[in-house]
């Protein structure tokens, strides 16, 4: 057994005392070894970042702080050290991967002065050797040009690109233990496929402790050496990662990898010959920046080119696809928020594209759409009834009436009928998500687009948004446009798939047929992208 | 991709001001236009009333005969070659009063703009650093009453105090002009009489500064690029220097920018209370003596001024921050 890097004896990390529970780590007693990646499982709220977090005193004080246990790192008490002694071992003996790459830097500092400032603060380096050790870091990260990179600023790179500079600044002291937080949460499958490889490569290459905060069971079982599963602030179960992964014990767990997406594609349930709800021939969508009042360079961005499809009534089609694959441009298209350049989109026959706004307001009860961000898509300052009623009530609906289809609504998507009179901060963002839905429903629609409606959830609400998305759509007798970026869930909702990469549909067609045999490339290397695929195609049809 | 194109940009603004300029002419010469009386009938009211004759022949010596549309296109023509005008209420080139007026103008307002975005971001800073403390209470509270107060008492009471109790700074002018003071003399002699309308002009925006950088520095303080660089184990005073200063330091520059033209405003007021010699002062006395060719001149002359100052905190704007994209 190798020697143990990081042990973590009974700590606790006490929450303010208006939050709903008293610790967010309620004694946790974890070891992390030499060369080992450990995974720390667990939803948001269950304190696995807390903890984290702790380990570096860096949580928010003095509202939340450690108030029990020890933490020990080379000999010494993390939790007793002074703010210099902690301040030598952070970014030099244990270094920190944040989850959102889009943020973690500072946006009006050059990326190579950002890496150097570690070395900066933590060796007697001259200003050359730096900048030698700053490419070498660029470099071993496998970012393209290290000397460009150098001089480039953040906004200037790619949310995969801003990961590796982050993890070269972890990197830069070749620390004995790096804590990752959801480093990968935030990217699309292929950058975090990419990203996951890296950080296995370079834990191989120098020896490094990982400890790997993550809520995904794919990722886990792509890279962890030990898992351990925490939930309320407490270790629910841990041990080797084919252990935990191969015959979970905890009931929660089990749950967890339950909730887990399969690879199992979905059946087409359909006969052929239903006839088709949404038409898309040819459509065309070019966006373009002119700068300033005379004109001068324009930027054009192909967003969707000579793109076709065809949904059919009752059914419901995957747009799967990257980040700037075009995907959400088309879907906006087709609920009438972004002007098509040419093309026909037809809803029942009807010609939606190249009206008016005033010629389009009949058609738009016709589709509705549910968004991403459960947070930002529902207005702080409405009541829940009247955010879903306000759809009906424009199409002549009395007040009464909308909120009593409300309540019903909201008792059909789970929730309790009086929600109608609370705001969307009393609830959870998969609650929110469940409002949404039911908003989108108000106006009994025929087509619902859905915009990576799970994305921003935790796996296991994940699943029962989707479980309450399928039931919804048998039960309303709805078409679904369903676009997301994770595979995994498109085959579980969705009869009918369409890959898009750059704009174009690469491929198309249902769902087992792809699944079984991928022909273009680019699909295969979506399915390759896929976290702990192997894993998940053990797990059997779930 | 930023030095290279910095000056067409800047060309290009230039340009862009153009129409910008001509608009607020015209506005403005219409607007006059609707004013009830116009320089004739002061003259004739000032002489103890006149017969209508000799204020139509007052009105076509003016110019004033015309239909409105010619005396606009006559204006605007003249504009070209920056012929502001003859002004005939103080016997000079409406160019040549506006230029002597233009520097102490200047002067007022750079040494505020200075003093208030200096003092204000200072200010803003440390009560960030103390946030919560009897030290950050004192600066907020300050700075919410300064904010409140109004300009011409402040500017009243501060010549009772620091210039009739304790005589420390002259009440009005710019200099002292029976003292014929001449090289560092003078220079000395007009410090000595800026700093109460600095003083005064700059107080409310001073304030405003202050709270504005308290908030940004706070709100920059929380975001995840700190956490980075704690995470690094840099020291805080060093995270607050290198990293959370200039970020926070954005908001501020773009309200500095915004609030310029309200600065000339201000001058008015502040200009009239210490009788300092600016384009402020030049206005309202014109404006009483229905002298149109004047204040029309000075409105031309703010508007150019607004916008060079705006172009100027653009290209500040460039070199604080590198996501603005140039061209």
């Amino acid at each position: 057994m190798t020697a143990i890097v990081l042990a973590i004896d009974e700590l606790k990390v006490a929450l303010p005392a208006w939050s709903d529970r008293m610790f967010a780590v309620g004694g946790v007693s974890l070891d992390i070894r030499q060369k080992e990646i450990l995974c720390i499982v667990g939803e948001s709220g269950s304190g696995k970042s807390m903890m984290g977090k702790a380990i570096l005193g860096l949580l928010p004080a003095p509202h939340v702080r450690a108030v029990g246990g020890r933490i020990m790192f080379e000999g010494r008490d993390l939790l007793a050290l002074s703010d210099d002694e902690m301040r030598s071992i952070r970014g030099g003996r244990i270094a920190m991967i944040f989850q959102e790459p889009m943020t973690a830097l500072n946006p009006l500092m050059k990326v190579g002065q950002q890496i150097e400032e570690v070395l900066e603060i933590h060796t007697s380096m001259t200003p050359p050797q730096r900048r030698e050790r700053v490419l070498a870091l660029i470099r071993d990260v496998h970012l393209p040009e290290p000397e460009r990179m150098v001089a480039s600023y953040p906004h200037q790179l790619s949310g995969g690109q801003r990961q590796r500079v982050v993890i070269a600044m972890a990197l830069a002291l070749e620390p004995a233990l790096i804590i990752a937080d959801e480093p990968t949460t935030a990217l699309d499958v292929t950058t975090q496929a990419q990203i996951l490889h890296l950080i296995k490569e370079l834990q191989r290459a120098h020896g490094t402790a990982v400890l790997f905060i993550t809520h995904d069971f794919g990722v886990v079982a792509e890279i962890a050496d030990r898992v351990a599963v925490m939930r309320h602030g407490e270790i629910v179960e841990q041990g080797p990662a084919t252990q935990v992964l191969g015959a979970p014990q905890a009931d929660y767990t089990k749950a967890l990898v339950a909730a887990v997406p399969g690879l199992k594609p979905r059946l087409q349930e359909l006969d052929a010959d239903s006839n088709v709800l949404l038409r898309v021939t040819n459509l065309e969508k070019t966006y373009r920046t002119s700068s300033g009042l005379f004109g001068g360079t324009v930027r054009e961005v192909h967003a969707a080119k000579k793109i076709s499809l065809e949904l059919k009534r009752e059914s419901s089609l995957a747009l799967v696809g990257e980040s700037g694959s075009g995907k959400s441009t088309l879907a906006r298209c087709i609920i009438g928020l972004e002007s098509v350049d040419s093309g026909l989109i037809e809803i029942d026959g009807e010609r939606i594209s190249g009206r008016t706004r005033a010629e389009l307001r009949p058609f738009r009860k016709h589709v509705q759409m549910v968004f991403q961000d459960p947070y930002a898509s529902l207005n702080p300052r409405q009541r829940i009834g009247d955010i879903i009623a306000l759809g009906p009530m424009l199409n002549g609906v009395s007040r009464e009436q909308a909120i009593g289809e409300a309540r019903e609504l909201l008792r059909l998507v789970g929730l309790k009928p009086d929600a109608v009179d609370r705001y969307p901060h009393e609830f959870s963002g998969g609650q929110r998500q469940r409002i949404g839905i039911a908003r989108a429903l108000a106006v009994k629609p025929k087509l619902i687009v859905a915009d990576e409606p799970v994305s921003a959830l935790d796996v296991s609400v994940q699943k029962q948004v989707l479980e309450l998305l399928n039931d919804l759509r048998k039960s309303f007798g709805l078409s679904m446009l369903f676009i997301t970026h994770d595979l995994r869930v498109a085959a579980t909702v969705c009869e009918e798939i369409a890959i898009m990469q750059r704009g174009e549909i690469v491929e198309r067609g249902a769902t087992a047929e792809i699944f079984a045999a991928p022909s273009h490339p680019y699909t295969r290397s979506l399915f390759d992208a896929v976290p702990g695929r192997e894993w998940i195609s053990s797990l059997g049809p779930s | 991709m930023k030095s290279g194109s910095l000056g067409s940009y800047i060309a290009r603004r230039l340009l862009q001001t153009i129409p910008v300029i001509l608009g607020v002419v015209v506005v403005n010469f219409l607007l006059l236009q609707l004013a009830p009386g116009d320089l004739a009938t002061v003259l004739a009211g000032e002489a103890g009333g006149a017969p209508k004759e000799y204020i139509d022949q007052l009105r076509a010596r003016f110019g004033q005969d015309q239909p409105v549309y010619i005396q606009l296109f006559n204006y605007m023509r003249n504009l070209l070659v920056l012929d502001l005008g003859y002004s005939f209420r103080q016997s000079a080139p409406v160019l040549d009063l506006l230029l002597a007026r233009l520097w102490p103008t200047l002067l007022l307002m750079g040494s505020t703009l200075v003093v208030s975005l200096g003092l204000g971001i200072l200010m803003g800073l440390l009560a960030a650093l103390w946030v919560r403390t009897w030290k950050d209470h004192v600066i907020s509270v300050a700075a919410i009453i300064v904010y409140a107060t109004p300009l011409f008492w402040v500017g009243l009471m501060l010549v009772l105090v620091f210039s009739i109790w304790l005589d420390w700074l002259p009440t009005s002018g710019m200099e002292n002009v029976v003292a014929f003071h001449e090289g560092w003399d003078r220079v000395v002699d007009i410090a000595r009489h800026l700093v109460l309308p600095t003083v005064t002009l700059s107080l409310f925006y001073l304030a405003l500064y202050a709270r504005l950088m308290r908030a940004s520095m706070l709100e920059q303080r929380g975001l995840d690029y700190v956490t980075t660089a704690r995470a690094k184990g840099q020291s805080d005073r060093k995270i607050t220097t290198r990293h959370v200063f200039r970020n926070a330091l954005l908001p501020v520059v773009t309200m500095a920018g915004v609030q310029t033209g309200g600065l000339l405003g201000g001058s008015v007021v502040v200009e009239a209370i210490f009788a300092w010699p600016g384009l402020g002062q030049l206005a309202f006395q014109s404006l009483f003596a229905r002298d149109y060719n004047l204040l029309l001149g000075i409105f031309f002359m703010s508007a150019v001024l607004v916008v060079i100052v705006n172009l100027t905190v653009d290209v500040i704007y460039v070199f604080l921050d590198p996501r603005i994209r140039i061209g």
